[in-house]
């Protein structure tokens, strides 16, 4: 008897102690107490009732600009699924998944070269706005596209979304949480990537009083890359939360994971947990994730817990780091030295410490706009002398 | 006009086992357009006298003075020395991630003068000063010492050393690590520095190669936290010769 991978892929079944088995069934989700691993970090009680998943058609406002050949389509939950969506595997997104009323698909068809970036707007009216959002994006096979998501305003908002990569496309996603200080944001975002494709997801959380953000990655075949960015800023009393997951299901793939963040003023609470499955299929694979914190003031706490299960010992590296920290020293006394002033050259560092990730972004109408929105935000607090 | 005065300075770092004192009483002067040498072995605190006039908080003056043409050195923060004039050239350049050499130099040159400088002529200077460090047209866009070989490291301080214009320069081990073309290019830099009028060069090294390039007006030999013996030229051709053997079996 001959395992073709596919075969192989089909039939492992590994459990990840980080990220429980998908599954739409809602009994499958229980709702948490709080003393979960995966939910051990999140504040419940701000998620404003959001895990009871009551049954609700509000949705957001949309402004899109789609170039020609993107297409914006309602569908059917069970259209969705056969299209290939990444089942839920946390009860916000089976409950938004299970209270949709059917999904959106964005459609990129194969071979399409889209020059202008998708743009979607979702902007919310209150935080009194139960909304649950579905979506799928599909790019075709060889598709080169970017898709920019911002979004703003105020709800409480649960979101599952689904990036179905086809073969050899190359793809940039960013997701900008730039919402009102109320807001709460539940959003699972997962990347299929199709074979020898290449995906950048960008996750960007500045606003929200709660936001938690998942990025989850496999492969749908050997030769795929991810990138996995992502920028916060948090201020007084904000909880910003990622996730990521990249579970190599295919040989010779990769994954790269960079976020970085801020925090400032009492009570900003950022959470960061990396994981890397590499399981026995996956030789030959490369994988690094790394998180950094600076930590701008009192009072505030960064959780960053990279994780790493590996499976096969035939691969070409894996690695991870995480540092949280206040201001280099040894960066301070350099600059210092050359006669830049104390306030002068944490400035520098502040912006470089951003600089470094958002000119990675690739949107360059977004990097400015970051490079705006970090100014402003380091202006609030900590550097307000400085601006 | 330059003049560095180093009196009796004595300088401790905590340790795991306590305070542990490095410098016990180091006197030496650079008169105006002096370049003295300093060379020791390794652990005699050669660096340590480098960073603590510098001002790197790991180092706590415990007695002595250090004055630069008259000004109390150590009363003043670490920008501030610069900005009175000092340099410090470092054995292991700091990386700042996303600051850009460009950026980075012109934040400095604006510090230290006070004002930004004239745009055309600085990128014309910046240019020019790249092309003698044999850095090349790229080099500004990179991040501070981000990636930089060693050689990148050392040829870019001697380019903020042309490009800052200080007083006096203190190099630290600034040969190390080089091979024998950039060793040429960062002695050339200095030369460079010691041509222009009335600047002072303390030049910390361990080993006699780079003293080929860089012609010192005084030698001094640092053992085990001070200045063992003080002379001229001819004293590193000694060391040369016969190593520290003899200062160190005098020291003990």
């Amino acid at each position: 008897m001959t395992t073709t991978l596919t075969d192989a892929l089909e039939v492992e079944r590994v459990e990840s102690h980080l990220n429980p088995p998908a599954s739409y069934d809602l009994a499958d989700h229980p709702v948490p107490t709080g003393r979960e691993e995966v939910w051990r970090f999140t504040p419940l009680k701000r998620l404003r009732g959001l895990l009871d998943g009551e049954a609700s058609d509000t949705r957001l406002k949309w402004d899109t600009t789609l170039p020609a050949g993107v297409t914006l389509t309602e569908i059917s939950g069970e259209q969705a699924v056969e299209l290939g969506e990444l089942a839920p595997n946390e009860r916000p997104a089976a409950l938004a998944a299970a209270n949709a009323g059917g999904a959106l698909l964005l459609d990129v068809p194969a071979d399409a070269v889209v020059a202008e970036p998708v743009v979607i707007r979702l902007t919310g009216s209150s935080v009194d706005d139960l909304v649950w959002s579905r979506l799928v994006y599909r790019v075709g096979a060889h598709a080169e596209v970017t898709i920019v998501l911002v979004h703003s305003g105020s709800a409480r908002y649960s979101a599952i979304s689904s990036f179905l990569i086809g073969d050899g496309a190359q793809v940039n996603v960013l997701s900008l949480q730039d919402w009102d200080d109320d807001a709460v944001h539940l959003g699972r975002d997962a990347i299929r990537v199709g074979r020898d494709a290449y995906v950048k997801h960008t996750s960007i959380s500045f606003g929200g009083d709660l936001v938690r953000m998942h990025a989850n990655v496999e492969y749908a075949g050997p030769g795929g890359e991810a990138e996995l960015l992502g920028l916060y800023f948090a201020d007084e009393g904000q909880h910003l939360e990622h996730r990521l997951f990249a579970d190599h299901n295919a040989p010779k793939t990769k994954s790269n994971v960079v976020y970085k963040g801020a925090l400032q003023g009492q009570g900003a609470h950022t959470v960061w947990i990396g994981n890397v499955l590499i399981r026995k299929v996956a030789e030959g694979i490369e994988t690094y994730e790394e998180n950094r914190n600076l930590v701008l003031t009192d009072g505030c706490q960064a959780d960053s817990v990279p994780n790493l299960e590996i499976e096969t010992g035939e691969i070409e590296g894996a690695g991870h780091a995480s540092a949280t920290a206040r201001f280099d020293d040894e960066q301070l006394f350099y600059l210092r030295s050359r006669g830049v002033s104390e306030k002068e050259a944490q400035r520098l560092v502040v912006h470089g410490f951003f600089n470094d990730l958002i000119r990675k972004v690739g949107i360059p109408s977004i990097e400015e706009k970051l490079l705006e929105t970090v100014e402003t935000e380091l202006a609030k607090n900590v550097l307000k002398d400085l601006a | 006009m330059s003049k560095l005065e180093i009196e009796d300075l004595q300088v401790q770092v905590q340790t795991d086992d306590g305070p542990k004192e490095i410098l016990k009483g180091v006197t030496l002067t650079i008169n105006d357009g002096e370049t003295h040498a300093i060379m020791g072995p390794n652990g005699s605190g050669k660096s340590t006298l480098a960073y603590s006039i510098a001002g790197h908080p790991r180092y706590e003056i415990t007695g002595g003075s250090v004055t630069l043409d008259g000004e109390d050195v150590l009363e003043l923060s670490v920008d501030e020395r610069a900005r009175a004039g000092l340099f410090l050239a470092m054995q292991y350049p700091v990386e700042v991630p996303g600051v850009s050499v460009a950026n980075f130099l012109r934040t400095a040159k604006t510090a230290i003068d006070g004002e930004a400088p004239k745009l055309r002529t600085w990128v014309k200077d910046v240019n020019a000063v790249m092309e003698r460090m044999n850095l090349d047209s790229t080099f500004s866009q990179r991040s501070v010492n981000e990636g930089f070989s060693g050689g990148e490291k050392k040829r870019h301080e001697i380019a903020q050393l042309d490009l800052l214009d200080p007083k006096v320069a203190i190099l630290d081990e600034t040969d190390s690590g080089l091979d024998i073309d950039a060793l040429k290019v960062v002695s050339e830099g200095v030369n460079r520095f010691r041509e222009r009028d009335g600047k002072g060069v303390l030049l910390i090294t361990h080993y006699t190669r780079i003293l080929r390039y860089i012609k010192p007006d005084h030698v001094h030999v640092f053992v085990a936290g001070k200045v063992a013996e003080s002379g001229g030229p001819e004293l590193a051709e000694e060391l040369e010769a016969n190593g520290y053997e003899r200062f160190l079996t005098a020291a003990v």
